[in-house]
């Protein structure tokens, strides 16, 4: 006879599952099917019209929360309410926008409430920063492309001293451009420039094959999981739409060579360019769960469910090989709600 | 002036426009009004159920409802050109 | 029967997208109350609008900081910021506190004179020192911090006539990594201009060269910066020791800290993305500790904080002059003080809190002041509960630069007065009246009459 699944009360943000996804609905899906626990779902959600706030088959109860420019203050004072109704043990923030409001309250919510989560220090969240990446990957021993942060057009004419073209153009927080030439790099750092503000970062670019791979830390220096995954089909957005799991022993070296060095806690996905000779670039590393974790679950690592475990302060082992050659393939389907569940989200903030 | 027939309303301030699609919400006071208004109520008879109710005088309360109904307007959510004091 | 309070009626299109309305809750908590006395009854004495000052709040964070240098270093010194807020009273409580004085005009080194400051313990930095006031230094014997060439031309100059050896530093400016980079003040670290002006002063031998100064910024959220320029300074120092064989005294770092106001445009809330003043103390001090001092070459540590310390102990107060609606829906709503004494409303999205309770409901609204300008405008985005005609408002955070900043345009400017640490309120600024601005006009005789 097997154990009783333990209950457990979980809230997971991210439940805008639309055409670029939040990794929301995907953890929720590996944690519905965990062996070990029975989880009470509550969904934290922004806006309204985000899916997973009327798929009661997955969330169980959803509450609209503070915009992450808000402040820590009013984020606090809403999950305190929540809390109240719903006596939550663990949140899991799926966003990048969010996680800096999230790693400050850590300690205030394991304290005043606890509620536990399981997030890499703020140190680490703000050194991986796409901004200090080449300080970073130095730190770490991992090869990232050369780059350079732009605060004024004159730098542009001397970037031919150390860079060749052509040239990734990276905004601040999001969105990535291809530049030919110094007057592209222009248009680009104008473009670029005033939507993310200063500075512009100019990366070395680098060619080859985008292989990502999505990871869990236990913060002690272990790895205790790592799925790699190549993208098959992308959307215009450049989200995967579909992707196929791949053993590249390299790939997942470098991955534990960043858990062993930097101590990272909690998941994370790493965006790699694996180079004609074998080389491998770290590109970007982006502090959470990816929105295509539920592959890594189908392959037999269930990521999220081990993050729970990890948060519970359960000895964790870290997992063992995966199945290779399977593939996610995402679709999009219309779900039809009542106007009743969308007044009560929009006016009350609960559903 | 007269609301659009068909603006369904909930208690907890959720009003919403068929015609168009477009949600918003009111709050306490304006759902009143707006009850009245679907009620085919004259501005008189708001003025005299609201102040009778609330601690606010005729002409203040006049102005904020000449407001409020040029934002229902705005809003599209009444019919015809009416105005408050119709 | 009792009446139910009453609110304005407000409907509002549900936009998706938009801050929620459970996002902005802290933002219109009604403040009624400064320091433990109504803004009610404040308004009512002093006028309105009013700004008010804490004094509790500004010595505290005076002690923050002492607290947060003085426990990583054995050597520190503030000089208060007379720029950022240079009433006397304001002064004084930082004085009395143990700061010098830091001015960068002939009128705020007076200031500092007037506040019976000794000479030795003011700093006087600026671009613009003229040759008197050069000389009033040099006969005050107070620490000068030399930005350009010409001025060190100038200063050797009167040493030499006036037969002294002025007490000098020289500002450096230096890339620490930061956007963007202050290079228009000083002389330039990377470049071998700061070397060139030093070895001009030591050769020269007609000025003291007694410290090294840099300033690297305004509102720096970003304390690893402050490393850098400390490590930078401090390598600069042990070079001139082993050149010249001379021990400078101190490193004025300058100031920049921010405070919790949210500047424009940020995403993260002032009150979230300010670092504490121990998290600038500490990759400074561990900075000049690693440097590689033995422990009595270890300088003293000078730093001209201002909007840090001051900030958040200023608060202005106002009334809501009326309301209207703007033709495309959105509500505004006026209020009797402006861009004219609120300067920092260029800057910052100011947090405003209503002065009197109410329910949960709020309306987006743009904030305009009083003046007949198309940029007078406090807030430009803000969701608060409906108000109403003669309301009043709790600015917060506006400590810094307003009180010096302000402009007398269009009207006249509002009283000043401090809370003390007793509770005790006292006006350490009249409020101007049409005197204050005429005595300084002067009319020729056939200007005298309109005429009409």
């Amino acid at each position: 006879m097997g154990m009783a699944k333990r209950r457990i009360n979980i809230a997971v943000t991210g439940l805008n599952a639309i055409d670029s996804p939040g990794p929301g609905i995907p953890v929720i899906r590996a944690l519905r099917e965990s062996s070990l626990f029975d989880v009470r779902i509550i969904g934290l959600s922004y806006e309204a019209l985000e899916p997973g706030i009327y798929m009661h088959h997955l969330v169980d109860k959803t509450y609209q929360i503070p915009l992450p420019a808000a402040g820590v203050e009013q984020l606090l004072n809403r999950l305190r309410y929540i809390h109240e109704a719903e006596q939550l043990e663990l949140i899991i923030p799926n966003f990048d926008a969010e996680l800096f409001n999230f790693i400050r309250l850590a300690d205030v919510l394991l304290k005043e409430m606890g509620i536990r989560t399981f997030l890499p220090g703020m140190e680490q969240f703000e050194a991986r920063h796409k901004v200090n990446l080449e300080a970073y990957g130095k730190e770490h021993g991992l090869k990232i492309p050369k780059s350079k942060s732009l605060t004024r057009h004159a730098e542009i004419a001397s970037l031919s001293h150390d860079f060749s073209y052509p040239l990734m153009v990276k905004g601040k927080f999001y969105d990535a451009l291809i530049a030919h030439t110094p007057e592209q790099v222009k248009a680009c750092f104008n473009t670029l420039g005033s939507k993310w503000g200063l500075p512009v970062i100019v990366q070395e670019f680098i060619q080859g094959q985008e292989v990502n791979v999505t990871a869990l830390g236990d913060g002690k220096g272990q790895m205790i999981g790592a799925v790699a995954m190549r993208k098959q089909y992308v959307t215009d957005k450049g989200k995967a739409w579909s992707g196929i799991s791949i053993d590249d022993e390299k790939l997942l070296d470098m991955a534990r060579r960043l858990f062993e060095t930097s101590l990272w806690r909690g998941g994370l996905e790493l965006e790699v360019i694996r180079t004609e000779e074998e080389e491998y670039y770290l590109i970007e590393i982006n502090p959470r769960f990816p929105a295509w974790i539920y592959l890594a679950a189908g392959c037999g690592q269930n990521h999220p469910e081990a993050l729970v475990r990890l948060a519970l302060g359960e000895d964790v082992k870290p997992f063992e090989g995966y199945d290779v050659g399977k593939l996610f393939i995402r679709y999009s389907y219309d779900m039809i709600v009542e106007l009743d569940e969308f007044m009560k989200i929009s006016t009350q903030g609960e559903l | 002036m007269k609301l659009k027939k068909n603006i369904a309303l909930s208690d907890t301030g959720f009003v919403f426009d068929p015609s168009t699609g477009n949600s918003f919400t009111v709050n306490p006071i304006g759902l009143e009004i707006i009850g009245y208004l679907k009620e085919g109520r004259n501005a008189e008879e708001i003025k005299r159920e609201i102040t009778a109710r609330y601690e606010t005088d005729g002409p203040g309360f006049e102005k904020d409802l000449a407001d409020f109904v040029n934002m229902l307007q705005k809003l599209k959510l009444t019919d015809g050109n009416g105005k408050a004091t119709d | 029967m009792k009446k139910q309070a009453y609110e304005r009626p407000i409907i509002q299109k549900l936009n998706t997208g938009l801050m929620n309305k459970y996002g902005t809750k802290t933002e219109y908590e009604p403040v009624t109350h400064i320091d433990g006395h109504a803004v009610h009854d404040l308004l009512q004495a002093h006028g309105s609008p009013l700004f008010v000052l804490s004094e509790k709040t500004m010595r505290q964070a005076f002690r923050d900081a002492n607290r947060a240098f003085k426990t990583r270093y054995p050597k520190v010194q503030f000089a208060w910021s007379y720029k950022t807020n240079y009433l006397s009273a304001v002064c004084n409580v930082y004085h009395q506190e143990g700061s010098w004085a830091e001015v960068v005009s002939g009128f705020e080194y007076r200031k500092a004179l007037d506040n019976k400051v000794p000479g030795t313990k003011i700093i006087f930095n600026g671009p613009a020192k003229t040759g008197e006031e050069l000389e009033l230094a040099i006969r005050h014997d107070s620490l000068i911090h030399i930005d350009h060439f010409d001025e060190l031309y100038s200063l050797t100059q009167l040493a030499e006539n006036m037969n002294r050896r002025p007490r000098v530093a020289i500002r450096v400016n230096m890339d620490t990594g930061v956007y963007p980079m202050w290079d228009r003040f000083g002389f330039n670290y990377e470049d071998g201009q700061a070397r060139d002006a030093i070895h001009m002063i030591v050769q020269g031998d007609k000025l003291e060269l007694v410290g090294l100064h840099c300033h690297i910024g305004t509102f720096m959220l970003s304390p690893s910066a402050y490393g850098v320029a400390a490590a930078k300074l401090s390598q600069l120092v042990m070079e001139v020791k082993k050149t010249y064989g001379k021990t400078l005294q101190y490193i004025d770092l300058g100031g920049g800290f921010a405070s919790k106001n949210t500047l424009k445009g940020s995403y993260l809330q002032g009150v979230d993305a300010c670092p504490t003043i121990d998290q600038y103390a500490e990759p400074i001090c561990t900075a000049i500790l690693n440097a590689g001092f033995t422990e009595d070459e270890l300088p003293l540590l000078i730093l001209e904080t201002g909007r840090a310390l001051i900030d958040e102990a200023g608060y202005l107060l106002g009334t809501v002059v009326s309301n209207k609606r703007l033709a495309d829906g959105r509500r505004a709503t006026i209020l009797d003080f402006g861009v004219n004494i609120l300067f920092t409303s260029f800057w910052y999205d100011h947090r405003i809190s209503p002065a009197q309770p109410f329910g949960q409901y709020t309306e987006d609204a743009v904030l305009y002041g009083p003046l007949c300008m198309n940029i007078d405008v406090v807030r430009e985005h803000i969701t608060l509960p409906p108000l109403k005609k003669d309301d009043r408002v709790v600015v917060h955070t506006v400590g810094a630069y307003n009180m010096t900043q302000w402009m007398q345009f269009i009207t006249l400017r509002p009283a000043v007065v401090m809370v003390g640490k007793d509770q005790t309120v006292s006006v350490v600024r009249k409020r101007e009246t049409m005197a204050s601005i005429q005595q300084e006009e002067q009319v020729p005789e056939h200007l005298k009459h309109p005429d009409l």
